[in-house]
């Protein structure tokens, strides 16, 4: 399998912050990636890296083999709206329609008219004065009928009602499916979206940490809770990735696969042993602190390094 | 519907063969296709494959080329026969070491299946 993107080493520094810091991952030609984490984690950062529109401070982001930044042959080929997306302030939904095949060559102007239809876009209302959830069916309409080899969806949720969010999965895989493409798609809506994923990137603070196809995620973490006593004779010298306590009761998330040995101190204990969803392990490594560990580092390595379990499998 | 114990691909080729052993789908009929299954359940359409892929290694679909998968001759007759197989190791070990535990002996146990039989009828 051939590489689409290819994001390496890339650092994004804006005055004193540092948005991205040495990020690497890839996604495969063809396959739908979740980009996830915590606001702030970088995500809209590589994004617009990615589509163009912006450039990393150092390291290297190539897009079907080249730099996309003022590269015409590649940037016709990305499809990427901005989550806050600004446009000529007379402009209504028929303008947005004429003018996006111009910068998207196999754009379906038949897909997009049934789409602004299933959302509702009003089509006489000023596109500045639609509402938030308004704006982010534009966007999709734009994104899925651009027909682009890479699809960058950013946060394609925002003020979606339940009945749009449904219609943006149904049509992103009927349409995917007769016309592969390359997606990568962020949203904090991860329980809704998983199943969508080929391969799930989890950023925290400009770095990536964790980078796994969707069948290992299962494989990532578990769960172990009960009373503190009883789970931190579990979590002694294992990776934690964050812990809850609520009077004598704890649960703890922890790096790695369940393991006989593992099996044995949750039992002497009376500890519950439970596996761990996207959504909960998102939210685990954002409250990940590498500092505050028992000094145990995830995947006995750096704290930072992110966990790859498929560079060169996939490549 | 979905849960986190075991891989999507593997959750999805479960619900077709349980939908095969039901009936739902006749021996030599399609079932839908994975494009179907996927915009359906809003799943990735690669996943749905390789549930499906599951289904025709074990010999339960097969695939007409361009028209679609259909379910093999006698695929019921496999699902059920695996099921009897597993009946005996979920349901009939557990029972008895239960009833070891409890000190039941075997003319009990059979007495007290025989009883719940007819309350049910």
């Amino acid at each position: 399998m051939t590489t689409a993107i290819s994001v390496q080493s890339a650092t994004r520094t804006f005055g004193r912050t540092t948005a991205l810091d040495r990020m690497s991952f890839s996604v495969a030609s063809g396959s739908i990636l979740g980009l996830l984490g915590r606001n702030g984690a970088g995500k809209t950062t590589i994004m617009s890296i990615i589509a163009g529109q912006d450039r990393p401070t150092a390291g290297r982001v190539e897009v079907l083999g080249g730099e996309p930044f003022e590269n015409a042959s590649v940037l016709s080929q990305i499809s990427y709206v901005r989550d806050n997306q600004r446009y000529p302030d007379d402009y209504k939904l028929h303008h947005v329609l004429r003018i996006a095949p111009d910068f998207a060559p196999n754009w379906d102007a038949d897909l997009a008219a049934e789409l602004a239809e299933g959302f509702r876009i009003p089509s006489k209302t000023k596109i500045k004065k639609l509402s938030r959830g308004q704006l982010s069916s534009i966007a999709i309409v734009v994104g899925i009928a651009s027909r682009a080899s890479i699809t960058l969806l950013d946060e394609p949720y925002l003020g979606l009602d339940i009945t749009a969010r449904a219609l943006f999965h149904e049509v992103l895989i009927r349409d995917y499916a007769e016309h592969p493409r390359t997606v990568v798609l962020s949203t904090h809506l991860v329980e809704e979206s998983e199943r969508l994923f080929d391969q799930v990137v989890i950023v925290d603070r400009g770095s990536v940490v964790l980078d796994v196809e969707s069948d290992e995620i299962q494989n990532v973490a578990y769960t172990v809770s009960g009373t503190a006593d009883a789970v931190d004779r579990v979590t002694q010298g294992r990776p934690v990735l964050s812990t809850h306590a609520v009077g004598g009761l704890k649960s703890a998330t922890l790096r790695g696969l369940v393991d006989e040995q593992v099996r044995a101190d949750a039992r002497a204990g009376g500890a519950q042993l439970s596996p761990v969803s996207l959504q909960e392990l998102v939210a685990a490594f954002g409250e990940y602190e590498p500092d505050a560990t028992s000094g145990v580092a995830l995947d006995g390595g750096e704290p930072r390094t992110p966990v790859d379990s498929q560079n060169g499998a996939r490549s | 519907m979905f849960t986190n114990d075991s891989p999507l691909f593997q959750q999805i080729a479960d619900r077709i063969a349980d939908d095969i052993a039901a009936g739902t789908y006749p021996e030599e009929t399609a079932v839908p296709s994975a494009t179907d299954f996927a915009v359906f359940l809003h799943m990735n359409p690669a996943t749905v494959s390789k549930g499906v892929n599951l289904l025709v290694d074990r010999g339960l679909l097969y695939k007409k080329r361009g028209i679609g998968m259909f379910v093999a001759s006698g695929a019921r007759d496999m699902l059920r026969r695996a099921r009897l197989d597993e009946f005996t190791q979920r349901f009939v070990e557990p029972l008895l070491a239960e009833a070891h535990v409890l000190d039941i002996d075997i003319d009990t146990l059979h007495e007290m299946i025989s009883q719940k039989v007819k309350d049910h009828a």
